[in-house]
Protein backbone atom coordinates (compact mmCIF):
# COMPACT_ATOMS: atom_id res chain seq x y z
CA UNK A 1 0.00 0.00 0.00
CA UNK A 2 1.12 3.65 -0.88
CA UNK A 3 1.40 5.70 2.55
CA UNK A 4 1.13 9.32 3.25
CA UNK A 5 3.20 11.30 6.11
CA UNK A 6 1.81 14.49 7.69
CA UNK A 7 3.30 16.43 9.59
CA UNK A 8 2.80 19.46 12.20
CA UNK A 9 5.42 21.16 13.85
CA UNK A 10 5.21 22.94 17.25
CA UNK A 11 8.59 24.97 17.56
CA UNK A 12 10.16 26.68 20.51
CA UNK A 13 12.35 30.21 19.39
CA UNK A 14 14.17 31.50 22.04
CA UNK A 15 13.54 35.64 22.22
CA UNK A 16 16.79 37.40 22.23
CA UNK A 17 15.87 39.94 25.30
CA UNK A 18 18.02 40.73 27.63
CA UNK A 19 15.96 39.62 30.48
CA UNK A 20 13.14 37.17 31.47
CA UNK A 21 10.04 37.30 30.41
CA UNK A 22 8.63 38.62 33.54
CA UNK A 23 11.49 39.05 35.84
CA UNK A 24 14.81 41.23 35.43
CA UNK A 25 17.19 38.74 35.22
CA UNK A 26 19.77 37.81 32.74
CA UNK A 27 18.80 35.57 30.07
CA UNK A 28 22.94 35.33 28.88
CA UNK A 29 23.80 31.67 28.11
CA UNK A 30 26.22 29.86 29.81
CA UNK A 31 26.43 31.51 33.30
CA UNK A 32 27.00 29.96 36.59
CA UNK A 33 24.59 27.73 38.17
CA UNK A 34 21.69 29.62 39.75
CA UNK A 35 23.07 32.89 39.34
CA UNK A 36 20.41 34.46 36.82
CA UNK A 37 17.24 33.02 38.32
CA UNK A 38 16.26 35.60 41.08
CA UNK A 39 12.65 35.10 43.65
CA UNK A 40 10.05 35.55 41.22
CA UNK A 41 12.22 33.21 38.60
CA UNK A 42 12.03 30.93 41.77
CA UNK A 43 8.19 31.06 42.36
CA UNK A 44 9.09 32.47 45.65
CA UNK A 45 5.81 33.88 47.79
CA UNK A 46 4.93 37.02 47.26
CA UNK A 47 6.70 37.99 43.98
CA UNK A 48 4.67 39.81 41.14
CA UNK A 49 5.98 39.06 37.48
CA UNK A 50 5.87 41.59 34.77
CA UNK A 51 5.70 41.42 31.17
CA UNK A 52 9.08 42.35 29.31
CA UNK A 53 7.80 44.97 26.66
CA UNK A 54 10.51 43.43 24.55
CA UNK A 55 9.13 40.10 24.15
CA UNK A 56 5.79 41.31 23.35
CA UNK A 57 7.59 43.23 20.46
CA UNK A 58 9.44 40.83 19.38
CA UNK A 59 6.35 38.39 19.28
CA UNK A 60 4.62 40.90 17.29
CA UNK A 61 7.58 40.94 14.76
CA UNK A 62 7.41 37.59 14.56
CA UNK A 63 3.54 37.46 13.51
CA UNK A 64 4.55 40.43 10.82
CA UNK A 65 7.30 38.12 9.71
CA UNK A 66 4.67 34.76 9.38
CA UNK A 67 1.61 36.82 7.70
CA UNK A 68 -0.36 36.47 10.94
CA UNK A 69 -2.76 38.45 12.48
CA UNK A 70 -1.93 39.89 15.71
CA UNK A 71 -4.12 39.67 18.68
CA UNK A 72 -4.52 43.25 20.37
CA UNK A 73 -6.02 41.88 23.89
CA UNK A 74 -3.80 38.94 24.77
CA UNK A 75 -4.22 36.47 27.81
CA UNK A 76 -1.45 34.55 30.43
CA UNK A 77 -3.01 31.48 31.61
CA UNK A 78 -1.42 28.88 34.17
CA UNK A 79 -0.64 25.46 33.01
CA UNK A 80 -0.52 23.61 35.77
CA UNK A 81 2.19 20.59 36.00
CA UNK A 82 4.59 19.54 38.86
CA UNK A 83 8.18 18.95 37.86
CA UNK A 84 11.36 20.16 40.05
CA UNK A 85 12.47 22.23 37.27
CA UNK A 86 9.13 24.45 37.47
CA UNK A 87 9.50 25.83 40.89
CA UNK A 88 6.26 27.64 40.60
CA UNK A 89 4.03 24.16 40.03
CA UNK A 90 2.91 25.94 36.70
CA UNK A 91 3.97 27.17 33.61
CA UNK A 92 2.98 31.02 32.94
CA UNK A 93 1.79 30.64 29.09
CA UNK A 94 -1.00 31.74 26.24
CA UNK A 95 -3.89 29.27 25.43
CA UNK A 96 -7.19 31.00 24.38
CA UNK A 97 -5.84 34.45 23.70
CA UNK A 98 -2.52 34.11 22.23
CA UNK A 99 -0.51 37.39 20.98
CA UNK A 100 -0.16 35.77 17.18
CA UNK A 101 -3.40 34.55 15.46
CA UNK A 102 -3.49 32.03 12.36
CA UNK A 103 -0.54 33.04 9.94
CA UNK A 104 1.20 31.37 6.99
CA UNK A 105 4.80 30.80 5.46
CA UNK A 106 5.66 29.63 1.85
CA UNK A 107 8.55 26.77 1.47
CA UNK A 108 10.29 26.63 -2.01
CA UNK A 109 10.37 22.53 -2.42
CA UNK A 110 13.31 20.82 -4.40
CA UNK A 111 11.16 20.42 -7.43
CA UNK A 112 11.07 24.33 -7.70
CA UNK A 113 7.36 24.52 -6.60
CA UNK A 114 5.94 26.60 -3.42
CA UNK A 115 4.04 25.27 -0.68
CA UNK A 116 2.46 26.92 1.60
CA UNK A 117 2.02 25.76 5.30
CA UNK A 118 -0.84 27.39 7.39
CA UNK A 119 0.35 28.49 11.07
CA UNK A 120 -2.26 28.04 13.61
CA UNK A 121 -1.05 30.59 16.07
CA UNK A 122 2.02 31.88 18.49
CA UNK A 123 2.22 32.05 22.17
CA UNK A 124 4.29 33.43 24.47
CA UNK A 125 5.42 31.31 27.51
CA UNK A 126 8.70 30.73 29.70
CA UNK A 127 11.22 28.19 29.75
CA UNK A 128 11.60 25.94 32.16
CA UNK A 129 14.96 25.35 34.09
CA UNK A 130 17.16 22.62 33.75
CA UNK A 131 17.22 19.50 35.39
CA UNK A 132 20.87 17.83 35.95
CA UNK A 133 20.62 13.90 36.68
CA UNK A 134 24.36 13.27 36.85
CA UNK A 135 24.86 11.64 40.29
CA UNK A 136 24.79 13.70 43.21
CA UNK A 137 24.71 10.73 45.55
CA UNK A 138 20.79 9.73 44.35
CA UNK A 139 19.32 13.06 43.98
CA UNK A 140 18.74 15.53 40.89
CA UNK A 141 20.68 19.29 40.57
CA UNK A 142 18.07 21.76 39.23
CA UNK A 143 19.80 25.16 37.52
CA UNK A 144 16.86 27.69 37.21
CA UNK A 145 19.25 30.27 35.15
CA UNK A 146 16.90 29.06 32.01
CA UNK A 147 13.07 29.50 34.18
CA UNK A 148 11.55 32.14 32.94
CA UNK A 149 13.34 32.86 29.49
CA UNK A 150 10.70 33.98 27.06
CA UNK A 151 9.79 31.70 24.21
CA UNK A 152 7.07 32.12 21.50
CA UNK A 153 6.25 28.60 20.34
CA UNK A 154 4.85 28.42 16.74
CA UNK A 155 2.38 26.04 16.32
CA UNK A 156 1.89 24.75 12.11
CA UNK A 157 -1.51 23.44 10.95
CA UNK A 158 -0.76 19.38 9.79
CA UNK A 159 0.48 20.66 6.38
CA UNK A 160 3.79 19.02 5.45
CA UNK A 161 3.92 15.79 3.96
CA UNK A 162 7.03 14.96 4.15
CA UNK A 163 10.92 15.23 6.53
CA UNK A 164 12.20 17.13 3.84
CA UNK A 165 9.42 19.55 3.76
CA UNK A 166 9.45 20.02 7.54
CA UNK A 167 13.05 20.68 7.56
CA UNK A 168 12.19 23.27 5.10
CA UNK A 169 9.95 25.07 6.71
CA UNK A 170 11.85 24.80 9.82
CA UNK A 171 14.97 26.58 7.97
CA UNK A 172 12.66 29.12 6.71
CA UNK A 173 11.65 30.02 10.28
CA UNK A 174 15.01 29.78 11.33
CA UNK A 175 16.04 32.39 8.48
CA UNK A 176 12.86 34.41 9.39
CA UNK A 177 13.65 34.73 13.39
CA UNK A 178 17.67 35.67 12.94
CA UNK A 179 16.36 38.16 10.18
CA UNK A 180 14.04 39.57 12.16
CA UNK A 181 16.76 39.62 15.36
CA UNK A 182 14.20 38.27 17.90
CA UNK A 183 16.71 34.70 18.17
CA UNK A 184 19.85 34.23 17.71
CA UNK A 185 19.22 31.19 16.18
CA UNK A 186 21.98 29.02 18.06
CA UNK A 187 20.69 25.86 17.73
CA UNK A 188 23.22 24.00 19.95
CA UNK A 189 22.29 25.68 23.03
CA UNK A 190 18.84 25.27 22.58
CA UNK A 191 17.82 28.76 20.99
CA UNK A 192 15.07 26.71 18.62
CA UNK A 193 13.32 23.71 19.34
CA UNK A 194 11.24 21.81 17.66
CA UNK A 195 8.23 19.04 18.71
CA UNK A 196 7.28 16.85 15.67
CA UNK A 197 3.18 15.74 15.27
CA UNK A 198 4.11 12.65 12.82
CA UNK A 199 0.95 10.45 12.07
CA UNK A 200 0.25 8.12 8.21
CA UNK A 201 -2.30 7.02 6.37
CA UNK A 202 -3.15 5.58 2.94
CA UNK A 203 -2.73 7.76 0.10
CA UNK A 204 -5.49 9.20 -0.97
CA UNK A 205 -7.36 9.10 2.82
CA UNK A 206 -8.73 12.14 3.41
CA UNK A 207 -9.40 12.01 7.36
CA UNK A 208 -5.80 11.86 9.91
CA UNK A 209 -4.15 8.70 11.24
CA UNK A 210 -3.30 8.39 14.91
CA UNK A 211 -0.21 10.82 15.52
CA UNK A 212 2.20 10.93 17.99
CA UNK A 213 4.68 13.82 19.19
CA UNK A 214 8.54 13.87 19.29
CA UNK A 215 9.57 16.27 21.63
CA UNK A 216 12.50 17.88 21.47
CA UNK A 217 14.76 17.87 18.62
CA UNK A 218 17.70 20.54 18.18
CA UNK A 219 19.09 20.01 14.90
CA UNK A 220 17.66 20.00 11.29
CA UNK A 221 19.30 17.00 11.20
CA UNK A 222 18.16 15.09 13.75
CA UNK A 223 14.41 16.35 12.80
CA UNK A 224 14.52 15.15 9.59
CA UNK A 225 15.92 11.42 10.73
CA UNK A 226 13.93 11.28 13.98
CA UNK A 227 10.76 11.85 11.42
CA UNK A 228 11.58 9.32 8.84
CA UNK A 229 12.50 6.41 11.69
CA UNK A 230 9.19 7.39 13.02
CA UNK A 231 7.31 7.51 9.64
CA UNK A 232 9.14 3.63 8.76
CA UNK A 233 7.80 2.94 12.60
CA UNK A 234 4.33 3.41 12.27
CA UNK A 235 3.82 1.75 8.75
CA UNK A 236 5.30 -1.56 10.07
CA UNK A 237 3.74 -1.79 12.82
CA UNK A 238 0.20 -0.55 10.49
CA UNK A 239 1.20 -3.07 8.32
CA UNK A 240 2.03 -6.09 11.11
CA UNK A 241 -1.58 -5.42 12.24
CA UNK A 242 -1.31 -3.20 15.09
CA UNK A 243 -2.46 -0.08 16.11
CA UNK A 244 -0.86 3.25 16.65
CA UNK A 245 -1.03 4.43 19.98
CA UNK A 246 -1.10 8.22 20.35
CA UNK A 247 2.05 8.99 22.57
CA UNK A 248 4.83 11.55 23.47
CA UNK A 249 8.24 10.21 22.46
CA UNK A 250 11.81 10.84 22.89
CA UNK A 251 14.35 10.78 20.17
CA UNK A 252 18.08 10.46 20.72
CA UNK A 253 20.44 12.14 18.23
CA UNK A 254 23.90 10.78 19.30
CA UNK A 255 22.05 7.30 19.29
CA UNK A 256 19.72 7.84 16.84
CA UNK A 257 17.21 5.65 18.95
CA UNK A 258 13.72 6.47 19.98
CA UNK A 259 11.61 5.26 22.52
CA UNK A 260 8.20 6.07 24.15
CA UNK A 261 8.03 8.69 27.11
CA UNK A 262 4.32 8.43 27.80
CA UNK A 263 1.16 7.61 26.39
CA UNK A 264 -2.19 9.54 26.13
CA UNK A 265 -3.99 8.09 28.92
CA UNK A 266 -1.35 9.00 31.18
CA UNK A 267 -0.96 12.64 30.07
CA UNK A 268 -1.40 15.45 32.46
CA UNK A 269 -4.98 17.50 32.89
CA UNK A 270 -2.90 21.04 32.60
CA UNK A 271 -5.97 22.39 34.20
CA UNK A 272 -5.45 25.55 32.33
CA UNK A 273 -6.76 29.47 33.54
CA UNK A 274 -6.08 32.86 33.44
CA UNK A 275 -3.12 33.87 35.68
CA UNK A 276 -4.44 35.96 38.19
CA UNK A 277 -1.04 37.93 38.65
CA UNK A 278 -1.29 39.22 35.30
CA UNK A 279 -3.47 41.52 33.20
CA UNK A 280 -4.22 41.25 29.68
CA UNK A 281 -1.91 42.70 27.70
CA UNK A 282 -3.38 44.90 25.11
CA UNK A 283 -1.65 46.16 21.84
CA UNK A 284 -2.14 49.70 20.77
CA UNK A 285 -2.21 50.44 17.17
CA UNK A 286 0.38 52.94 17.50
CA UNK A 287 2.94 50.32 18.82
CA UNK A 288 1.82 47.78 15.50
CA UNK A 289 2.84 51.10 13.20
CA UNK A 290 6.11 51.81 15.35
CA UNK A 291 7.40 47.71 14.79
CA UNK A 292 5.89 47.65 11.12
CA UNK A 293 8.29 50.35 10.56
CA UNK A 294 11.33 48.68 12.47
CA UNK A 295 10.71 45.75 9.99
CA UNK A 296 13.82 44.52 7.97
CA UNK A 297 14.07 43.00 4.27
CA UNK A 298 12.82 39.45 4.71
CA UNK A 299 14.84 36.64 3.75
CA UNK A 300 12.62 35.59 0.58
CA UNK A 301 12.44 39.59 -0.55
CA UNK A 302 16.44 39.16 0.17
CA UNK A 303 16.71 36.02 -2.32
CA UNK A 304 14.82 37.79 -4.89
CA UNK A 305 16.59 40.62 -4.94
CA UNK A 306 20.12 38.72 -4.49
CA UNK A 307 18.74 36.77 -8.34
CA UNK A 308 17.19 39.83 -10.20
CA UNK A 309 19.96 42.86 -8.68
CA UNK A 310 23.42 40.78 -8.59
CA UNK A 311 22.65 37.98 -11.16
CA UNK A 312 23.05 35.19 -8.49
CA UNK A 313 21.41 31.59 -9.04
CA UNK A 314 18.70 30.59 -7.72
CA UNK A 315 21.00 28.19 -5.53
CA UNK A 316 23.50 30.33 -4.82
CA UNK A 317 21.15 33.06 -3.57
CA UNK A 318 18.86 31.18 -1.24
CA UNK A 319 22.21 29.73 0.79
CA UNK A 320 23.33 33.25 1.23
CA UNK A 321 19.88 34.83 2.12
CA UNK A 322 18.80 31.87 4.44
CA UNK A 323 20.67 33.62 7.40
CA UNK A 324 20.99 36.96 8.27
CA UNK A 325 24.55 36.98 9.48
CA UNK A 326 25.66 35.40 6.21
CA UNK A 327 23.30 37.31 3.66
CA UNK A 328 24.61 40.59 5.74
CA UNK A 329 28.31 39.37 5.35
CA UNK A 330 28.48 38.66 2.21
CA UNK A 331 26.23 42.19 1.05
CA UNK A 332 29.35 43.74 2.52
CA UNK A 333 31.72 41.48 0.64
CA UNK A 334 30.10 42.61 -2.75
CA UNK A 335 30.17 46.19 -2.04
CA UNK A 336 33.79 46.34 -0.99
CA UNK A 337 34.89 43.68 -3.60
CA UNK A 338 32.76 44.53 -6.84
CA UNK A 339 31.68 41.29 -7.76
CA UNK A 340 28.78 39.08 -6.55
CA UNK A 341 29.58 35.74 -8.43
CA UNK A 342 33.35 36.21 -6.93
CA UNK A 343 31.83 37.74 -3.65
CA UNK A 344 29.05 34.37 -4.07
CA UNK A 345 31.68 32.10 -4.74
CA UNK A 346 34.45 32.83 -1.89
CA UNK A 347 31.64 32.90 0.68
CA UNK A 348 29.83 29.56 0.01
CA UNK A 349 33.75 28.13 -0.72
CA UNK A 350 36.56 29.03 0.95
CA UNK A 351 34.98 30.66 3.52
CA UNK A 352 32.65 28.56 4.54
CA UNK A 353 35.07 26.01 3.87
CA UNK A 354 37.38 27.27 7.20
CA UNK A 355 35.02 28.28 9.29
CA UNK A 356 33.54 24.70 9.39
CA UNK A 357 37.38 23.15 9.89
CA UNK A 358 37.82 25.57 12.61
CA UNK A 359 34.30 25.16 14.38
CA UNK A 360 33.44 28.93 13.68
CA UNK A 361 30.26 30.80 12.41
CA UNK A 362 30.34 33.90 10.45
CA UNK A 363 29.64 35.63 13.68
CA UNK A 364 33.26 35.10 14.73
CA UNK A 365 35.18 35.06 11.38
CA UNK A 366 38.61 36.49 11.69
CA UNK A 367 38.40 37.77 8.47
CA UNK A 368 36.00 40.53 8.04
CA UNK A 369 33.91 40.36 5.36
CA UNK A 370 35.29 44.36 4.39
CA UNK A 371 39.20 42.39 4.00
CA UNK A 372 37.73 39.44 2.30
CA UNK A 373 36.18 42.33 -0.23
CA UNK A 374 39.66 43.98 0.05
CA UNK A 375 40.93 40.65 -1.64
CA UNK A 376 38.61 40.02 -4.17
CA UNK A 377 39.20 43.17 -5.46
CA UNK A 378 42.74 42.21 -6.08
CA UNK A 379 41.08 39.15 -7.78
CA UNK A 380 39.32 41.14 -9.72
CA UNK A 381 41.94 43.49 -11.16
CA UNK A 382 43.85 40.64 -12.03
CA UNK A 383 46.67 41.33 -9.43
CA UNK A 384 46.19 38.00 -7.79
CA UNK A 385 45.06 34.46 -9.66
CA UNK A 386 42.15 32.58 -8.13
CA UNK A 387 45.47 29.83 -6.78
CA UNK A 388 47.29 32.50 -4.91
CA UNK A 389 44.01 34.44 -4.15
CA UNK A 390 43.68 31.12 -1.61
CA UNK A 391 47.40 31.86 -0.07
CA UNK A 392 46.89 35.30 0.56
CA UNK A 393 43.39 34.39 2.44
CA UNK A 394 45.19 31.76 4.21
CA UNK A 395 47.39 34.29 5.47
CA UNK A 396 44.33 37.10 6.04
CA UNK A 397 42.94 33.94 8.00
CA UNK A 398 46.23 33.21 10.20
CA UNK A 399 46.38 37.41 11.01
CA UNK A 400 49.45 37.79 8.30
CA UNK A 401 48.31 41.28 7.53
CA UNK A 402 45.43 43.32 8.40
CA UNK A 403 44.49 43.74 4.27
CA UNK A 404 45.30 41.60 1.40
CA UNK A 405 47.34 44.63 -0.15
CA UNK A 406 49.29 43.96 2.75
CA UNK A 407 49.89 40.47 2.57
CA UNK A 408 50.48 40.97 -1.58
CA UNK A 409 53.22 43.54 -0.98
CA UNK A 410 54.84 41.27 2.02
CA UNK A 411 54.76 38.21 0.16
CA UNK A 412 55.70 39.37 -3.03
CA UNK A 413 52.27 37.49 -4.63
CA UNK A 414 51.74 40.20 -6.98
CA UNK A 415 50.09 38.53 -9.92
CA UNK A 416 52.78 38.54 -13.61
CA UNK A 417 50.59 40.23 -15.71
CA UNK A 418 53.77 41.66 -17.97
CA UNK A 419 53.70 39.66 -21.11
CA UNK A 420 57.13 40.13 -21.64
CA UNK A 421 58.18 38.38 -18.09
CA UNK A 422 55.15 35.72 -18.93
CA UNK A 423 56.78 34.90 -22.76
CA UNK A 424 60.18 34.38 -21.38
CA UNK A 425 58.66 31.69 -18.69
CA UNK A 426 56.14 29.99 -21.88
CA UNK A 427 59.64 30.02 -24.15
CA UNK A 428 61.50 28.57 -21.05
CA UNK A 429 59.01 25.73 -20.51
CA UNK A 430 58.28 24.60 -24.27
CA UNK A 431 62.41 24.45 -24.74
CA UNK A 432 62.92 22.55 -21.49
CA UNK A 433 59.90 19.92 -23.00
CA UNK A 434 60.83 19.08 -26.57
CA UNK A 435 59.47 15.38 -26.40
CA UNK A 436 55.81 17.18 -25.02
CA UNK A 437 55.77 19.34 -27.96
CA UNK A 438 56.62 17.34 -30.35
CA UNK A 439 53.21 14.51 -29.20
CA UNK A 440 51.25 17.87 -28.72
CA UNK A 441 51.66 18.97 -32.07
CA UNK A 442 51.44 15.26 -33.72
CA UNK A 443 47.71 14.87 -31.51
CA UNK A 444 44.05 15.45 -32.54
CA UNK A 445 42.42 18.70 -32.46
CA UNK A 446 40.32 16.92 -29.90
CA UNK A 447 43.21 15.66 -27.60
CA UNK A 448 45.07 18.85 -27.22
CA UNK A 449 43.28 20.75 -24.58
CA UNK A 450 44.15 17.89 -22.16
CA UNK A 451 47.30 17.89 -23.42
CA UNK A 452 47.86 21.76 -23.10
CA UNK A 453 46.93 21.78 -19.31
CA UNK A 454 50.85 19.84 -18.97
CA UNK A 455 52.42 23.43 -20.25
CA UNK A 456 50.30 25.53 -18.19
CA UNK A 457 50.90 23.47 -15.08
CA UNK A 458 54.43 23.48 -15.89
CA UNK A 459 54.46 27.22 -16.39
CA UNK A 460 52.33 28.13 -13.30
CA UNK A 461 55.12 26.32 -11.21
CA UNK A 462 58.24 28.13 -12.93
CA UNK A 463 56.26 30.73 -12.08
CA UNK A 464 55.14 30.44 -8.80
CA UNK A 465 51.53 30.64 -10.04
CA UNK A 466 51.76 34.52 -9.87
CA UNK A 467 51.64 33.91 -13.74
CA UNK A 468 48.05 35.12 -15.39
CA UNK A 469 46.43 32.14 -16.03
CA UNK A 470 44.37 33.45 -19.31
CA UNK A 471 47.50 35.03 -20.44
CA UNK A 472 49.49 32.27 -20.41
CA UNK A 473 46.85 29.73 -21.89
CA UNK A 474 46.64 32.65 -24.76
CA UNK A 475 50.44 32.85 -25.09
CA UNK A 476 50.83 29.37 -25.27
CA UNK A 477 48.02 29.03 -27.79
CA UNK A 478 50.01 31.22 -30.01
CA UNK A 479 53.20 29.61 -29.97
CA UNK A 480 52.01 26.05 -30.40
CA UNK A 481 50.21 27.69 -33.29
CA UNK B 1 -23.44 19.15 38.93
CA UNK B 2 -21.90 16.45 40.73
CA UNK B 3 -18.46 16.07 41.42
CA UNK B 4 -18.09 12.19 42.43
CA UNK B 5 -15.27 11.19 45.30
CA UNK B 6 -13.46 9.62 42.15
CA UNK B 7 -12.94 13.04 40.81
CA UNK B 8 -11.85 14.56 43.66
CA UNK B 9 -9.12 11.88 44.64
CA UNK B 10 -7.95 12.32 40.73
CA UNK B 11 -7.61 16.24 41.36
CA UNK B 12 -6.38 16.17 44.37
CA UNK B 13 -3.45 14.06 43.15
CA UNK B 14 -2.74 16.39 40.37
CA UNK B 15 -2.12 19.26 43.05
CA UNK B 16 -0.49 16.84 45.41
CA UNK B 17 -3.04 16.95 48.14
CA UNK B 18 -2.86 13.78 50.37
CA UNK B 19 -6.72 13.30 51.34
CA UNK B 20 -8.04 10.70 53.12
CA UNK B 21 -11.23 8.92 52.43
CA UNK B 22 -13.42 10.89 54.89
CA UNK B 23 -11.83 13.90 52.93
CA UNK B 24 -12.07 13.21 49.68
CA UNK B 25 -16.09 12.26 50.81
CA UNK B 26 -16.38 15.72 52.64
CA UNK B 27 -15.22 17.90 49.47
CA UNK B 28 -16.60 15.89 47.29
CA UNK B 29 -20.08 17.49 49.17
CA UNK B 30 -19.06 21.09 49.70
CA UNK B 31 -17.54 21.23 45.99
CA UNK B 32 -20.44 19.55 43.83
CA UNK B 33 -22.54 22.69 46.25
CA UNK B 34 -20.52 25.17 44.89
CA UNK B 35 -21.05 23.65 41.67
CA UNK B 36 -24.51 24.43 41.88
CA UNK B 37 -24.05 27.87 42.39
CA UNK B 38 -21.67 28.12 39.30
CA UNK B 39 -24.89 26.24 37.24
CA UNK B 40 -27.25 29.10 38.47
CA UNK B 41 -24.43 31.84 37.53
CA UNK B 42 -24.49 30.11 34.30
CA UNK B 43 -28.08 30.61 33.87
CA UNK B 44 -27.80 34.43 33.61
CA UNK B 45 -27.94 35.46 29.82
CA UNK B 46 -24.82 37.12 29.01
CA UNK B 47 -25.26 37.57 25.46
CA UNK B 48 -23.59 40.96 24.23
CA UNK B 49 -21.13 40.41 27.35
CA UNK B 50 -17.67 40.23 26.91
CA UNK B 51 -15.78 37.80 28.57
CA UNK B 52 -13.15 38.70 31.00
CA UNK B 53 -10.20 37.73 31.55
CA UNK B 54 -9.12 39.45 35.01
CA UNK B 55 -11.46 41.36 37.32
CA UNK B 56 -9.58 44.26 36.99
CA UNK B 57 -10.29 46.97 34.88
CA UNK B 58 -6.68 47.76 34.29
CA UNK B 59 -4.03 47.16 31.61
CA UNK B 60 -1.04 45.04 32.06
CA UNK B 61 1.78 47.16 32.52
CA UNK B 62 5.03 46.33 30.52
CA UNK B 63 8.65 46.78 31.61
CA UNK B 64 11.94 48.05 29.72
CA UNK B 65 14.27 45.32 29.17
CA UNK B 66 17.18 45.58 31.39
CA UNK B 67 19.34 43.36 34.05
CA UNK B 68 18.34 45.04 37.69
CA UNK B 69 17.96 41.77 39.12
CA UNK B 70 21.78 40.81 40.09
CA UNK B 71 23.09 37.16 41.26
CA UNK B 72 21.64 36.77 45.22
CA UNK B 73 22.36 33.03 44.97
CA UNK B 74 24.02 32.78 48.55
CA UNK B 75 20.61 34.17 49.71
CA UNK B 76 18.29 32.89 47.59
CA UNK B 77 20.00 28.91 48.25
CA UNK B 78 20.15 29.67 52.19
CA UNK B 79 16.38 28.18 52.80
CA UNK B 80 17.06 25.53 50.56
CA UNK B 81 17.26 21.82 52.28
CA UNK B 82 20.30 20.56 49.94
CA UNK B 83 22.72 22.74 47.95
CA UNK B 84 26.09 21.46 45.71
CA UNK B 85 27.69 23.22 43.36
CA UNK B 86 25.33 25.90 43.16
CA UNK B 87 22.40 23.87 42.07
CA UNK B 88 19.46 22.81 44.21
CA UNK B 89 19.11 18.81 44.71
CA UNK B 90 16.10 17.20 44.95
CA UNK B 91 14.93 13.77 45.29
CA UNK B 92 15.96 11.77 42.10
CA UNK B 93 13.75 12.58 39.16
CA UNK B 94 13.74 9.69 36.28
CA UNK B 95 13.13 10.87 32.75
Amino acid sequence: MEWETVIGLEVHVQLATKTKIFSAASTAFGAEANTQACAIDLGLPGTLPVVNEEAINMAIKLGFGINAEINKINVFERKNYFYPDLPKGYQTTQLAKPIVGAGHMDIALEDGTVHTVRIHHAHLEEDAGKSLHEDFHGMTGIDLNRAGTPLIEVVTEPDMRSAKQAVAFARKLHAIVTTLGICDGEMSQGSMRFDVNVSVRPKGQTTLGTRTETKNLNSFRFMERAINKEVQRQIEQIEDGFEIVQETRLYNGDTDEARSMRTKEEANDYRYFPCPDLLPVIIEESRLEKLRAEMPEMPEVRKARFINELGLSDYDAEILSAEAATANYFETVVQSGGDAKLAANWVMGELAKTLNQNDLTIKNCPVSAQVLGGLIARIKDNTLSGKIAKQVFEALWQGEGATADEVIEKKGLKQVTDTGAIEAIVDEVLAANPAQVEQYLAADEAKRGKMVGFFVGQIMKASKGKANPGMVNQLLKQKLG
Amino acid sequence: MVIDPTTIASIAHLARLSLSDDEVQLASGKISAIMGLIDEMQSVDTNGVEPLAHPLDAVQRLRSDEITEINQREELQANAPAVEKGLFLVPRVIE
